[in-house]
């Protein structure tokens, strides 16, 4: 099952690796990991979306994260309402200008913006759920040739009153 | 305010930390901090001839005293051959700061003459490490990582300090910070009240309960505690390896270590327990043997300071965090207040059923004229010391013989490599022990394979006068791996032999020590006393012992705990 992991650390040299090396060291398993210090920078705020087989890996996965010296925090996002969201950048070939209209067109349907363009090559920002993501990526490797894609990994916060905070 | 270099913050950190003995090994990126210590009158450094036996000292050290271990070594090899005994520190929750020295801030990165990533290669087995990236920084680090290896469940530390962070010309105001309060690290030490009240509850209310006392009931200094909720509710008492000494060996509620090598009754009452009350042990998998099959009928009570250690390898139904001290402190403080009892009835016929077990005399052998066996090495010892020396051993089926038949009267007095398993451990260990207790026996229990991976101290042994006993049990060849070999590879000795073991008798006469060959039974007693006799000499006594001796009582491989061999013809019903 999927699962969204937030992480409030201090954001000191090393940090960073301590978290990968858990991860690698245990035989847990990252989908994607996001990191950026946050409004105070000596703390850093990292979302690791991973697959786990079941409850209790999960919760040990938590209590060994928990048990860095450098984290403060530790939450789940994916079990009560929260909004997830990653951004991609897609690099695509279009050829002629019935293919450049549907590239167009179908940014448009997804809410995706234009932020590049050359002779032949069309440079599209879209954020969202990764599945909006995946759906966006198959509908253009049809009407496009993808040249180059870049994919954020998720960003999440919990809805409402709860917060992760130090 | 007084102004010092950053090698000598590093030594009068460590004196304001309140340390007296440092391991270590100099090098040229530590050269400043061993010209301050040659200046300093208040702390003793032990010059090693390996650095992977300064961590062992070090480590055996504070094993045995409770105090933090601190190692310094220079970068690099110096660094790298810590690994091991730091990995041994980190699996048996040992606190050590290790200093290690590093290059100049600006060739980092550059691969400069004996640069190594010090903190990358030493992550996965430390608790937490620090690099030190201007002098100013040392005092801070030095006082977060005593806090941090010594407080919850404590591990070794490792602090970076590249070499111009040292340099002794340039000065900076030294104050040395009075406490430490990290926002990120707050251990929990007192128990859940709702929890504490389960727990006595659930205790007073089991007819088969099972005490499982393991090496962090030793850490936190709780056997008293130990003791006397055991003798109060008159529970039956195991312990694991680590946490041979927490409870008396010969209490007559001791029922033995259990496990893999455990005893028949230890490990027949966890596998028939209504209730298994595991305080400061993890469930390991030399333990528990095969999870699923594991102790079918019990409910699993469980304190542990580390969260992670708790429903990782078995699910507790009643989960603890807090110190082992602390928790059965309360539990204790409530039994009292409360009047619980439990039911005197149920617990002696669960007694009336353990005694059969314990009639069944698991560690009964034969002895045999032409050979020594290693048990009877062991009683020896026990007698010639009368079970107050520290016991210190390697790794393999003389670690296990020890641990069975040196019945350990309290905490702190047996020193293994536990967790890791680390052969080579023994003789560093005992000369730890024996440096911060100078006045008590200290024996290094061994065979011939893991002596051989740190004999080299022997010259330490010789520079500073460490008067420890080393009794090898020899049987000319490495005895676990063979005695698996015969019973599940078919008797192919792959590599279990050593053709080439030397004359550890001339050996030790070459490093100005004692040695004592012993062949026969009638020699072992007059042997082993001499050897304790000789208080300021370094004695090796060498024992040939029978080279086919097995360790049993041993666990069947996939089966549940009580599933044992007995003896090479004998194993319990499937």
């Amino acid at each position: 099952m999927r699962r969204i992991i937030s992480v409030l650390i201090e954001n000191e040299s090393g940090s960073l690796a301590r978290v990968v090396g858990l991860f690698a060291q245990r035989g847990y398993n990252i989908e994607s990991l996001t990191v950026s210090p946050t409004n105070d920078n000596t703390l850093s705020r990292m979302t690791i979306t991973t697959d786990v087989v079941d409850n209790a890996t999960l919760e040990q996965m938590m209590k060994q994260l928990h048990k860095l010296v450098d984290v403060l925090r530790v939450s789940e996002l994916t079990q009560t309402p929260h909004v997830e969201r990653e951004l991609l950048l897609l690099k695509v070939r279009t050829v002629g200008p019935e293919a450049r209209e549907e590239v167009k067109r179908t940014s448009d349907i997804y809410r995706g913006q234009i932020v590049d363009i050359t002779q032949n090559l069309y440079t599209i920002q879209l954020t969202g759920a990764g599945s909006k993501l995946d759906a966006f990526v198959a509908t253009m490797d049809e009407c496009s040739e993808i040249v180059e894609i870049v994919r954020s990994g998720v960003c999440g916060i919990a809805r409402g009153d709860k917060s992760l905070r130090a | 305010m007084e102004m010092l270099s950053g090698a000598e913050m590093v030594v009068r950190s460590l004196q304001d930390e309140g340390i007296e003995h440092i391991f270590g090994y100099p090098g040229g990126s530590v050269l400043d901090i061993y010209d301050a210590i040659f200046q300093s009158d208040e702390i003793e450094h032990f010059l090693v001839r390996h650095e992977q036996a300064a961590v062992h000292m070090a480590d055996a050290y504070s094993r045995s005293t409770g105090k933090v271990g601190c190692v310094l070594v220079t970068a690099g090899p110096g660094a790298t051959n810590c690994i091991t005994g730091i990995a041994t520190a980190y699996m048996d929750s040992i606190p050590l700061v290790v200093l290690s020295g590093q290059v100049p801030t600006f060739w980092i990165g550059d691969d400069a003459f004996q640069e190594t990533d010090m903190i990358g290669v030493s992550r996965p087995v430390v608790k937490h490490s620090f690099s030190c990236r201007t002098a100013e920084d040392i005092p801070k680090a030095i006082k977060k990582a005593f806090y941090i290896a010594s407080t919850g469940r404590p591990g070794p530390v490792v602090i970076d300090l590249p070499k111009d962070v040292q340099n002794p010309l340039n000065k900076f105001p030294y104050e040395y910070p009075e406490s430490v309060s990290l926002r990120s690290y707050n251990p929990t030490l007192s128990g859940h009240k709702g929890q504490i009240k389960r727990a006595v509850s659930a205790l007073v209310g089991a007819k088969k309960p099972v005490l499982y006392v393991g090496g962090g009931a030793i850490i936190a200094n709780a056997s008293k505690q130990v003791l006397q909720l055991a003798e109060k509710l008159n529970l039956p008492v195991t312990n694991t390896l680590m946490g041979l000494g927490a409870f008396p060996g010969e209490h007559e509620q001791f029922i033995g270590m259990l496990g893999m090598h455990g005893t028949y009754e230890a490990n027949k009452s966890m596998h028939n327990a209504d209730l298994i009350f595991a305080c400061g042990a993890r469930f390991d998998d030399r333990v528990t043997n095969n999870v699923d099959k594991f102790c079918p009928n019990a409910k699993i009570m469980h304190i542990d300071i580390d969260p992670t250690s708790i429903s990782k390898n078995i699910h507790a139904d009643l989960p603890i965090v807090g110190s082992v001290e602390v928790v059965l402190q309360q539990m204790l403080d409530l039994i009292d207040e409360t009047n619980a009892m439990n039911d005197s009835n149920d617990i002696n016929a669960w007694w009336d059923q353990i005694n059969e077990w314990r009639a069944k005399d698991c560690l009964a052998y034969k002895t045999c004229d032409t050979h020594i066996k290693p048990q009877q090495v062991i009683e020896c010892l026990y007698k010639v010391t009368k079970g107050d020396a520290i016991v210190t051993s390697d790794v393999g089926q003389h670690q296990m013989v020890a641990a069975q038949y040196y019945p350990f009267k309290e905490p702190r007095q047996w020193i293994n490599s536990g967790g890791a398993g680390t052969m080579g451990f023994g003789l560093p260990a005992a000369m730890g022990c024996k440096i911060a207790h100078p006045d008590r026996p200290v024996v290094c229990v061994t065979g011939d394979g893991s002596i051989q991976m740190n004999i080299q101290e022997l010259s330490t042994c010789m520079q500073y006068n460490i008067p420890v006993v080393i009794l090898l049990l020899n049987n000319r060849s490495l005895g676990m791996v063979k005695q698996w070999q015969k019973m599940f590879y078919g008797g192919r000795q792959s590599h279990s032999y050593m053709d080439s073991v030397p004359d550890f008798v001339k050996l030790s006469e070459a490093y100005n020590h004692i040695g004592i060959k012993v062949d026969t039974i009638d020699e072992l007693e007059p042997a082993l006393t001499r050897a304790f006799e000789l208080k300021e000499r370094v004695v090796f006594v060498d024992v040939a012992i029978d080279p086919e001796e097995h360790v049993y009582p041993m666990q069947v491989k996939f089966g549940s705990m009580e599933d044992m061999y007995l003896s090479k013809t004998e194993q319990t019903d499937a």
